[in-house]
């Protein structure tokens, strides 16, 4: 019996890369999945803003595409949490987690391969949606900084999304479960600022929508993009871009340790 | 040297003590078979010995190395084989050794030329590039067995890595087994059938609610347990009475008798010689027998008699 010696030194970043390169054969392998992720947004856009956008009126005038495209921005990233919790969540039921547990790699490196291979998506997902809405006439009109200061705000309310689903992932182990989050994120999206400003909904709804997370990412977008529809006199329009730094750090801040005890809790 | 070495072992989960203080010793080179029920405590003591669930009390030792203390060290020197299937269904059978080689740390050359090995070892080089997901569970088990053999591991864990295979896949998981015992692999494996612990193992350990009642080799726990039997099924209800006598007057044990069966036993202690008396008892007596078997006991058995120490025979 021989063991065969290991090759070099390696980190929990070496092994980060070799499972975030085991999620991007899976989507090699079955690509109809992704790229439902990444088109169903699209669709949104063209029923929203083809369908019912003759329909919408901005306040303060402006072209409802223009207004619309920022707010869809946000939702692909919202609807992430749903790749990243059936992701991780398959794999705990399934044995898989137990199995890369058992082997002599860093622990951390199965939850950094998954955050790398769902950063990707992520960055392809937004990809795919400037695309789409270049193509449906809207634009940035301040500038290549503040479009590209407006992405990482989106970049980082996903980030937010794939802590939080591999939050419930952990806890709840449940891949089926995905179907309770498929049909909470519509709330989510809709009692907010993505589709129509909060000015034209009832005085309560209006201040939920007003300080919906996902409206804050939304309004800091419209702001540095220059798309119509930002501003507003409540203190959430006025701080868009502090909130929306702001609470996906939070979400991260306590959905990240409540994670990491889930994680370790696996060992119970 | 004993490559595990398991002491006190004890984890308890809400309501019910999964092990309660669990002792075990396997020498290297041995097959360990921990025979037991459902809910015995077996896979927890497979997953406190491959660092995936801390105990709450007790050692446990494997390969040298303390499994709380140095699970890193632990994780090095084993393979596990879990009870679920924990190969990736997407990925083919060699991307998903291509994929544990490059987790074990080989460099990508050699974690293909490892995964080329194994494929042809476990016969899955026709299904190589096939989705896992459209595998039997027969070569699913075999790739799973492969992925943890990657590095030759010194100890190796299955955690009834036979339970639902059919006869074939099954004896193609004991052929496996045998060969890495053969090469010198510890190998500790869980499974509820007495057969399959006899066959393979060199040491059983009977774990019972999370303790270990009674351990040895196969055949001197066999004798220990009152070894075979003889049975005889009756015709009718109304024959078991005499034929319980009759056996009572012609072989050493007690006959013990199942109603509802139309059953009556006896231990088989000269085994053939046993059944040949009990065979001329009847016909002296002039009594007809549906069926008359010499065979071992079963883990029902085995356990009856480990747990009813003490508890007198139902004799008729």
């Amino acid at each position: 019996m021989s063991a065969i010696p290991a090759s070099g030194r390696h980190t929990a970043l070496a092994d980060a890369a070799t499972l975030t390169g085991r999620a991007l054969r899976h989507w090699a392998r079955q690509p109809a999945p992704v790229v439902v992720t990444l088109l169903f947004p699209v669709l949104l856009v063209l029923m929203f803003g083809y369908l019912l956008g003759g329909a919408m009126v901005v306040p303060g005038g402006g072209d409802y595409r223009e207004f619309l495209l920022p707010g869809m921005f946000a939702m692909a990233m919202l609807f992430g949490v749903e790749t990243t919790y059936t992701a991780v969540a398959t794999d705990a039921a399934r044995g898989v987690t137990d199995r890369f547990r058992s082997l002599p790699i860093a622990r951390s490196a199965v939850v950094a391969g998954r955050a790398g291979a769902d950063g990707l998506h992520a960055v392809a997902a937004l990809t795919v949606m400037v695309g789409c809405a270049l193509a449906v006439g809207w634009q940035w009109h301040l500038g290549v900084g503040r479009a590209l200061a407006g992405a990482g705000l989106l970049l980082l309310l996903r980030l937010a999304m794939i802590v939080a689903g591999i939050h419930l992932a952990l806890l709840l182990r449940a891949p089926e479960a995905v179907a309770a989050l498929q049909i909470l994120v519509w709330p989510l999206g809709f009692a907010s600022n993505a589709f129509v400003a909060p000015q034209t909904m009832p005085g309560w709804l209006a201040a939920v929508a007003e300080w919906n997370p996902l409206s804050a990412t939304v309004a800091a977008c419209r702001e540095l993009f220059g798309n119509p529809g930002w501003g507003g006199d409540g203190w959430p329009a006025e701080h868009a871009v502090a909130l929306a730094v702001a609470w996906p750090l939070l979400l991260i801040a306590v959905s990240g340790p409540l994670a990491v005890r889930r994680w370790r809790r696996l060992d119970r | 040297m004993d490559v595990i070495e398991v002491d006190g072992l004890r984890k308890r989960y809400a309501d019910t003590e999964a092990l309660a203080g669990l002792d075990l010793a396997v020498p290297a080179g041995t097959v360990c078979a921990v025979l037991g029920p459902n809910g015995a405590g077996k896979t927890t003591l497979v997953r406190v010995l491959t660092t995936l669930t801390r105990p709450d009390a007790g050692t446990a030792r494997v390969a040298g190395h303390d499994v709380r203390r140095e699970p890193g060290r632990v994780r090095a020197r084993i393979g596990l084989v879990g009870q679920a299937t924990a190969v990736d269904e997407v990925l083919g059978g060699r991307e998903n050794l291509v994929l544990f080689g490059r987790l074990h740390h080989l460099a990508p050359a050699r974690a293909r030329a490892r995964a080329e090995e194994l494929l042809v070892r476990f016969d899955l080089t026709g299904a190589a590039d096939r989705p896992v997901g459209t595998y039997s569970g027969g070569m699913r088990r075999r790739l799973d067995l492969a992925a943890a053999l990657i590095l030759d591991p010194p100890v190796l864990f299955l955690d009834e890595p036979t339970t639902g295979l059919d006869p074939r896949a099954r004896a193609t998981v004991h052929e496996a087994v045998r060969a890495l015992a053969g090469a010198g692999t510890t190998v500790l494996l869980t499974t509820q059938y007495l057969e399959e612990a006899d066959r393979l193992a060199d040491t059983v350990a009977i774990v019972d609610h999370g303790r270990v009642v009674a351990t040895g080799a196969p055949h001197r726990l066999r004798a220990d347990l009152g070894a075979d039997r003889v049975e005889v099924v009756c015709d009718q209800a109304t024959d078991l009475a005499r034929v319980a006598d009759t056996l009572r007057g012609a072989v050493a044990g007690p006959p013990r008798v199942d109603a509802e069966a139309l059953r009556v036993s006896v231990p088989a202690t000269d085994r053939v010689a046993t059944l040949t008396r009990v065979l001329a008892a009847l016909t002296d007596a002039g009594l007809c027998a549906a069926d008359v078997t010499l065979r071992r006991p079963t883990l029902d058995e085995v356990f009856l008699h480990l747990t009813a120490t003490g508890r007198t025979e139902v004799a008729a």
